[in-house]
Formats: C-alpha cells, sequence, structure tokens
C-alpha cells in the first residue's frame, strides 16, 4: 500500500514529471536522476552539483517487449520496455507507447511524454512518470 | 591469511517441492553437509546463510537464526548472519565464510543457501527478482529481471551479431547437462525447436531462455587446509574468491553488451589464485538466461567479447569440450532457488574436482571456477576452486 499519504512516490514527483536531474558543476557531466556527487569528479564535486533539466529527447539503445510482466503492469502486458540514451548523456529506463514494437529500433529517435505509470489497487495511489513516443 | 579447505557439501533436490519449508531445505543440506564433513554440531563456530527474498518470499527474515535455531545449535553461542547480494546471496556468504577462516577468526563454518520460492504464485515471484534492480528507476517504470536481460540480448545480437540460435544452443547444451545431474530440476534434454517456440518472457527471450522458479538449498563446510590436510592427503582448496560491483541499474553502466563486474572479479581472483585462465579445467557460471551464459563466458575472458554465442554452439562449453561450462545443468536446468545457487555452484565443482560426478565428469579436473551474479550485473561474484 501506498504508507504515509504516497509520500513514497511524492519524494521523486520533480524528476519523474519534469526529468529533472542534475550536472555536475566542475566537469558538466549529467545525471538523470539526480546524483549526490559526480560520478567521475568524486568528492571534489560535493557541494558543486547544480539542479539540471533534460530536454527529453534520445535515442533508443535497446529494447525488449514484455510479455511476463510484473504484477503493476499485467493489463498493458505486452508492453515495450526500452534504454534511451537522453541527448545530454545519461541513459534512462521507459516504455515507449502509441506504436507498435515493428517500428521500434535501436537507434530510433524518442521524445519522453507524461503518462500514468501505474496505481495501488482500486483505492490507491495513481502515480505517474515519463514514457517515450516515436519521433 | 591462511589457506581454506572445503570439508563437506550437501545438496537437496532442487525443483518445486510444495512437501518442504525452508527449514525442512535449510536444514537437511546443512546436515547432509556436516556428515560429509564429519563434524559435530558443537565444532562449528558460524553458520551463514545466503537468502535473497525470504522477507517476501515467505514473509520470514532472520534466515540465519531460524536455521541455526533447527539445526539445534540455538543457545550454543553461534553467531548465525543472513547475508544478500539478490541471486549472488549464496556467493556471497561462501566469500564471508572464507574470509572468516582465512582470516583465522573462525575454525570450522558452516556456509549454506536456501529459498523457497514456489509458496508464491510466478507474477509475485517476477516482482520479488525485480526487487534486485533499480526499484526506484527501472521496476518503477515496468522492468523486470527479465526485461533488462532481453535489453541486452538484443544489443549483443545488434553489436556482435549474436544469434537466437546460439542463445538457444545455451539451453540445450545445460538441459543435456541437466539430465545427467540427479539433483537438477529439469533431468531431460530439450530441442533447439523447442527453445525457439517457446512463449515470450521479454522479446528475444522466451520460457526456455530463462531460469525457472525453484526452491532448493545446499550447504558446505570450510576450515583451515592445515585442519583438512590432517584428516586426508587429498582435499578441495578454495585458491581464490573475489567480487567486484557496478551501477545498480543496467542504463547507467558504460556498455549493454557485458558485466564489467564479471570482468574484474575474474581478473581478481587468478591473481589471488595465482593463475592463468587456461589452467581452468571447468566453470559453473550465472546462465539465468542464455544471453547471461554468453556474456559470462566473454566476461570471464575464456572468449573474446562477442564470440560467447558460438562458444555455445560450436560445443566448445559442452561436456566433452575444450572448457565445459554448467556441467550440473547450471540455473537453467538445475534450477535457481536464488540464494541457494551460489553454493550449488561450489558443491557441482567439489564433485568434480574430487572425480564424483558421475555421468557427467569431466575427466582430470583439478581446477574449477563459479561464477554467480546479482541481478542484472551490479555484483558479480568469482571462486577458483583446486583439488589439492
Amino acid at each position: 500500500m501506498a504508507g504515509k499519504a504516497g509520500v513514497r512516490f511524492w519524494r521523486e514527483t520533480s524528476s519523474r514529471y519534469n526529468l529533472a536531474g542534475n550536472r555536475c558543476g566542475k566537469c558538466g557531466r549529467f545525471y538523470m536522476p539526480p546524483r549526490p556527487v559526480c560520478l567521475s569528479c568524486h568528492r571534489e564535486s560535493l557541494g558543486k552539483m547544480e539542479d539540471a533539466r533534460l530536454k527529453g529527447t534520445g535515442e533508443v539503445l535497446s529494447f525488449t517487449v514484455v510479455h511476463e510482466s510484473a504484477r503493476n503492469f499485467e493489463l498493458q502486458s505486452p508492453y515495450i520496455m526500452a534504454i534511451i540514451r537522453m541527448d545530454e548523456g545519461p541513459a534512462l529506463t521507459a516504455q515507449i507507447v502509441d506504436c507498435s514494437p515493428q517500428d521500434v529500433k535501436i537507434g530510433s529517435r524518442v521524445s519522453a511524454v507524461f503518462r500514468k505509470i501505474g496505481e495501488e489497487g482500486k483505492s490507491g495511489v495513481i502515480y505517474y512518470g515519463y514514457k517515450f513516443v516515436l519521433d | 591469511m591462511r589457506d581454506v579447505a572445503i570439508l563437506g557439501a550437501g545438496i537437496t533436490q532442487f525443483g518445486e517441492l510444495w512437501e518442504s519449508s525452508l527449514r525442512d531445505l535449510g536444514i537437511q543440506a546443512g546436515f547432509e553437509a556436516m556428515r560429509d564433513a564429519r563434524i559435530r554440531s558443537d565444532e562449528i563456530d558460524a553458520l551463514l546463510v545466503g537468502n535473497m527474498a525470504a522477507g517476501r518470499l515467505i514473509d520470514q527474515t532472520h534466515i540465519g537464526a531460524l536455521i541455526a535455531d533447527h539445526a539445534g545449535l540455538a543457545g550454543k553461542g553461534v553467531p548465525a548472519v543472513t547475508i544478500e547480494c539478490a541471486d549472488a546471496s549464496g556467493a556471497a556468504a561462501f566469500h564471508h565464510a572464507y574470509l572468516s577462516v582465512a582470516s583465522g577468526l573462525h575454525d570450522i563454518v558452516v556456509v549454506g543457501g536456501a529459498e523457497k520460492m514456489t509458496d508464491l504464485p510466478d507474477e509475485d515471484v517476477t516482482d520479488i527478482m525485480a526487487t534486485s534492480l533499480d526499484q526506484q528507476w527501472e521496476a518503477f517504470f515496468g522492468a523486470t529481471l527479465f526485461a533488462d536481460y532481453a535489453m541486452v540480448a538484443r544489443r549483443h545480437m545488434h553489436e556482435h551479431g549474436t544469434t537466437r540460435e546460439q542463445m538457444a544452443a545455451v539451453a540445450v547444451k545445460n538441459h543435456a547437462h541437466g539430465a545427467l545431474n540427479p539433483k537438477a530440476q529439469f533431468q531431460r534434454p530439450i530441442k533447439l525447436e523447442s527453445v525457439l517456440g517457446a512463449p515470450a518472457v521479454a522479446q528475444p527471450l522466451g520460457v526456455l531462455d530463462c531460469a525457472p522458479i525453484s526452491d532448493g538449498a545446499a550447504a558446505v563446510v570450510l576450515c583451515s587446509a592445515d585442519r583438512a590436510r590432517k584428516i586426508s592427503d587429498s582435499y578441495i582448496k578454495v585458491a581464490a574468491s573475489a567480487q567486484a560491483g557496478d551501477s545498480l541499474a543496467l542504463h547507467s553502466r558504460g556498455s549493454l553488451c557485458g558485466f564489467e563486474a564479471s570482468r574484474v572479479a575474474m581478473e581478481k581472483a587468478l591473481k589471488l589464485a595465482g593463475r592463468s585462465r587456461k589452467e581452468i579445467d571447468l566453470a559453473e557460471v550465472h546462465d539465468v538466461t542464455t544471453i547471461s551464459e554468453i556474456l559470462a563466458v566473454e566476461d570471464l575472458g575464456f572468449v573474446k567479447k562477442g564470440e560467447g554465442g558460438r562458444a555455445a554452439e560450436s560445443g566448445m562449453t559442452a561436456l566433452g569440450g575444450e572448457l565445459p561450462v554448467n556441467t550440473s545443468g547450471g540455473l537453467k536446468a538445475r534450477g535457481h532457488p536464488l540464494g541457494a545457487t551460489g553454493i550449488a555452484q561450489v558443491i557441482e565443482l567439489v564433485e568434480q574436482l574430487k572425480g564424483n560426478a558421475g555421468r557427467r565428469q569431466v575427466k582430470d579436473a583439478r581446477l574449477g571456477l563459479a561464477h554467480n551474479v546479482g541481478g542484472c550485473g551490479a555484483t558479480a561474484f568469482v571462486h577458483i576452486l583446486e583439488a589439492v
């Protein structure tokens, strides 16, 4: 169940709704989700991480069509999951929607859209986030 | 650090064991290992148990205490710990048991792995296995463990030309090996066409590309090599045990076509053992999917990156081949009770190195390697065992 008013969803809404990540103030490397420390600069980046939003565009690195899904995704099954390299550098795992699997290729250009991801039962929290559509 | 030996081993049947609980399985494997090692319970200095998910699979945490209690160790002051590294929990427990004996802190340690997975419907198990991924940034959006491996497979096919048939050859080979292992969940050969035609799990992976849902437990007894020598001239030595890690989420890695953690753990293990790859006679690797074994033989450096598919297809990794891989049947056919797998791998090596592997015996096996991965590559362990 959702726990205290669904805080575990609320906590991540900024990143999941707005693709809000961050960037190392020292080397400029982008992170999504935001990280407290740059993986290249380590402690030299502490206190120098700056908020930064992704534009929402990227390219498919790989994808699959999931038939044996997790519980919360049974009604969507089969669905397309992909790893997407965002233009700013970080990669994300997300669904690709509004197309047939035959249209998706490694290298396909995609853009983020804001969608319902799932819900926790009939009276539970509905949670939202990014999915991608083909350009 | 002193040398460590494996004094005894015990393993349950792997499979859908409806009549057995987690504690039944853990105790059965533990007592068998103790009998094999010819030790009494009052000689045990510590008990370590690898378990990934009993907290969700059977609503029971504190597995170390549970097994210790029902093994009759309660009240004797024996430390008992559960160790978790996703489905590399068994290897993690073995690693830490090894360290505790090598350090001199403990003389005799029983280390086991156990998982009871079939009490829940398959869909719940899919959810629970996905907890080894990044829950907030992979599973939240619909990724499953097999979905991650499917994306590895598709990228590997794209970059290296690996084929569906090569992947299927891994399943065919490991089922052929499993047919020779009386403890295996699946003791029947399968055909290439069956793998290719099986229902999809996450494309391109089908049901017969993926390890099954299994119950089972396995245990070994570790002691100092000095002690083992007093009992017998020939014993199994732990030549090396090493671990490496990587980003939790697959998408955070530099490459989707290999596990850096496996590569690094292998380099560390070879260095610790003072051995080269060429000296390894057989390997038990983490074939949670068919593509996983292809990655493993590449990442461990037995073949070049991109040639893992051919290694399975050509028979190089089959019994009788240049480097037999997963003679037990692997995770695919022996079964994959998450926390038990890392110990089951070690036990297959012990059987092979002692020459007790029966119809699946690798001739003159002296040096064996076990490779256990947590989740989709965030953790990898490599152990090297040697017949002395």
